[in-house]
């Protein structure tokens, strides 16, 4: 149930301003794909260009082919909803519901869809997507307390039980552990890998460890200046972008020689 | 000779400053209370002579005092929080003389007639208002019936929709009907159904649709505020689910704002239930029960008290009386509705344990 998703020539917008210019890339299934790249460079609108959040934006648009299965997900015929159901997502900021509790925020996604569901359809739901997001122990005796109560580690894991409960193809993560201590990144690292083998994962991340740990295709992103539009630079395996890039400004950026 | 440190203070570390005991602030109020007392027994008392001169004596006592055992900026401090107190007890001046006004006036009729009799065929003392209550709750229930979702619709329009010219002109015209004397409001209704009905019309209906127009603003104005501080976050979040927008719009930016609305409803009909011009020259006035809006002239509140105060009959006690109790019972209607908006507000706001 993962899927491949392949990028063409894609130019994203903000009204008139060139955000991101001729990305073209090839996101593999039941991989881990890193986003790296300096701040300003375009990595959060092209990980949004991906499943038509971009596009909330007043005035933001998208030119180019994002294939996913041989669909093109801008496709005149596509339904951006049903594309975001396919494509969940995590914020960088964990933002659980706060009028709901544990439980209805994991299953926010069938709910705020009036889906019905019998009781113990829920409850299995709620476990396994909480179990998925290596949350279950810490919460299973406090279900009907409000999510906003958790600490910000479990928050963002909640996020990603109520981002796996709809049950996508592809979960993209826009830096899910900037605003985490070591111990819940790691929780979450983990859970990223446990996840790899179900879903297509693409993360965003400022943190080269991080990249070099959890995914296994990299892609570098850089802006030549502000005000000109961020650019792929080169995309290639982990390792490879992390010992012997191609490209002498990827080296500069990852060797921490940057600017 | 210039002393460049203070002989108090060390010139490094924390240093311990003197403090005014914590009684100093009263014992400055029994200070310029006794002193203020003083000076009018001399001059001629008053009341209000005395309380101002108190205050300001006060004040000057105790950032004085402060002054020279604290320093400047203590000093600074105690001045400006005498001056937050004083704007506090001002303000609650009127709020208590009101409220005591109407309760030691409208005591007298607060009984179980006033709420079950009207005035039907009732000459000088007795009867009630219960046509006037049910009129008040009737014309206001409908003007809520109209104005909540109108205001809420369109509030929903210009946060979540509206782009460029028509949200301008929407979000002008609402601040213009802000602005809009009650009266005017009365005389739109009036003209309006004038022209379908003529000009001997009277109906409850008419007083909604006056009152309407004063509501749907407020109502309008609130809950834009509220919904503009709903995180956009929330909303990307539930669209990330492959929730609709207007699925997203119901059941998590309104669902979000619930207790802030229904505070922007209570302000609301507060402001609309004890007009009393847009009434009379709409709905009339009457001295038995009409449960129609659709036919004949209702009794309200503000305008059976209005009328009773203004044209008494005999004995004028009595009618008086009555009026009292009118805005007695105007008061606490509101009151009610502050309370359910409060109790609705607590129950559906968003929890953190
Ligand atoms: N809502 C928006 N409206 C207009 N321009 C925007 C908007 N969001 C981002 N941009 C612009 O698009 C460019 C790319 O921004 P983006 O947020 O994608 O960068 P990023 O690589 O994710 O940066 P960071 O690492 O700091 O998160 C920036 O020049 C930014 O100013
Ligand atoms: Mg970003």
């Amino acid at each position: 149930m993962s899927k491949r998703i392949d990028v063409s020539d894609l130019n994203i917008y903000y009204g008139d301003f060139l955000a991101v210019e001729g990305v073209s890339m090839a996101i593999e299934p039941r991989s881990v794909t890193a986003f790296i790249g300096p701040s300003g460079c375009g990595k959060s609108t092209f990980l949004r260009s991906l499943n038509r959040m971009h596009e909330v934006i007043p005035g933001a648009r998208v030119e180019g082919k994002v294939v996913m299965d041989g669909q093109d997900l801008y496709g005149s015929d596509i339904d951006p909803v049903d594309v975001r159901r396919t494509v969940g997502m995590v914020f960088q900021r964990p933002n659980p519901f706060p009028t709901m509790s544990i439980a209805e925020n994991v299953l926010a996604g069938a709910r705020l869809n009036s889906k019905r569901m019998r009781r113990s359809e829920a409850d299995d739901l709620v476990e396994s997507s909480l179990q998925g997001a290596n949350l279950w122990n810490e919460v299973k005796d406090r279900l009907d307390r409000p999510g906003a109560g958790l600490s910000g580690g479990q928050q963002q894991r909640l996020c990603i039980a109520r981002a796996i409960a709809v049950k996508p193809q592809v979960l993209l993560m826009d830096e899910p552990c900037s605003a985490l201590d070591p111990i819940s990144t790691l929780a979450i690292e983990d859970l990223i890998q446990q996840l790899k083998s179900d879903y297509t994962i693409v993360i965003v991340t400022h943190n080269m460890q991080q990249a070099s740990r959890v995914s296994d295709m990299t892609a570098f992103f850089n802006i030549a200046g502000t005000g000109k539009p961020g650019k792929l630079i080169e995309m290639s395996d982990t390792a490879s972008i992390f010992s012997n890039p191609s490209q002498k400004a990827t080296e500069d950026y990852v060797s921490g020689r940057f600017g | 000779m210039t002393q460049l440190t203070s002989p108090q203070r060390p010139a490094v570390g924390l240093g311990t400053t003197r403090h005014l005991p914590s009684w100093a602030p009263y014992a400055a109020l029994a200070v310029s209370a006794a002193f203020a007392g003083a000076v009018l027994a001399l001059a001629g008392f008053s009341t209000a002579g005395w309380l101002v001169l108190t205050a300001v004596v006060f004040v000057v006592l105790l950032v004085a005092a402060s002054r020279a055992v604290e320093g400047p900026r203590k000093a600074t401090d105690r001045f400006v929080t005498s001056l937050v107190v004083g704007a506090f007890l001002l303000a609650l001046i009127p709020l208590i003389s009101v409220a005591w006004t109407v309760i030691s006036n409208g005591a007298a009729r607060f009984d179980v007639e006033f709420f079950t009799y009207s005035m039907r065929g009732i000459v000088g003392e007795g009867g009630g208002a219960a046509h006037a209550i049910a009129g008040t709750l009737i014309i206001t229930g409908i003007t809520t019936l109209i104005s909540v979702p109108v205001g809420i619709l369109t509030a929903v329009y210009l946060v979540e929709y509206g782009r460029g010219g028509v949200a301008q002109t929407i979000t002008f015209l609402v601040d213009v009907m802000t602005g809009i004397p009650s009266i005017v409001a009365g005389l739109f209704a009036f003209a309006l159904f004038t022209l379908i009905l003529g000009p001997q019309a009277r109906l409850g209906i008419m007083g909604s649709v006056a009152l309407c127009v004063l509501m749907i603003p407020v109502v309008v104005r609130a809950t834009e505020e509220i919904l503009r501080l709903v995180p956009h976050e929330l909303r990307e979040a539930s669209y990330a689910l492959g929730v609709p927008k207007w699925r997203t719009i119901v059941k998590v930016v309104l669902r979000t704002s619930v207790a802030g609305i229904a505070t922007g409803v209570t302000l609301a009909i507060a402001r609309v239930i004890g007009e009393t011009a847009p009434l009379l020259v709409t709905v009339g006035l009457t001295t038995a029960i009409n449960y129609n809006p659709f036919e004949g002239r209702m009794a309200t509140l503000p305008t059976f008290a209005w009328f009773s105060y203004a044209a008494p009959s005999l004995p004028v006690e009595a009618s008086l009386d009555r009026a009292w109790t009118a805005a007695l019972v105007l008061v606490i209607l509101v009151m009610l509705f502050n309370l359910i908006a409060r109790i609705v507000s607590r129950a559906f706001s968003p929890k953190t344990r």
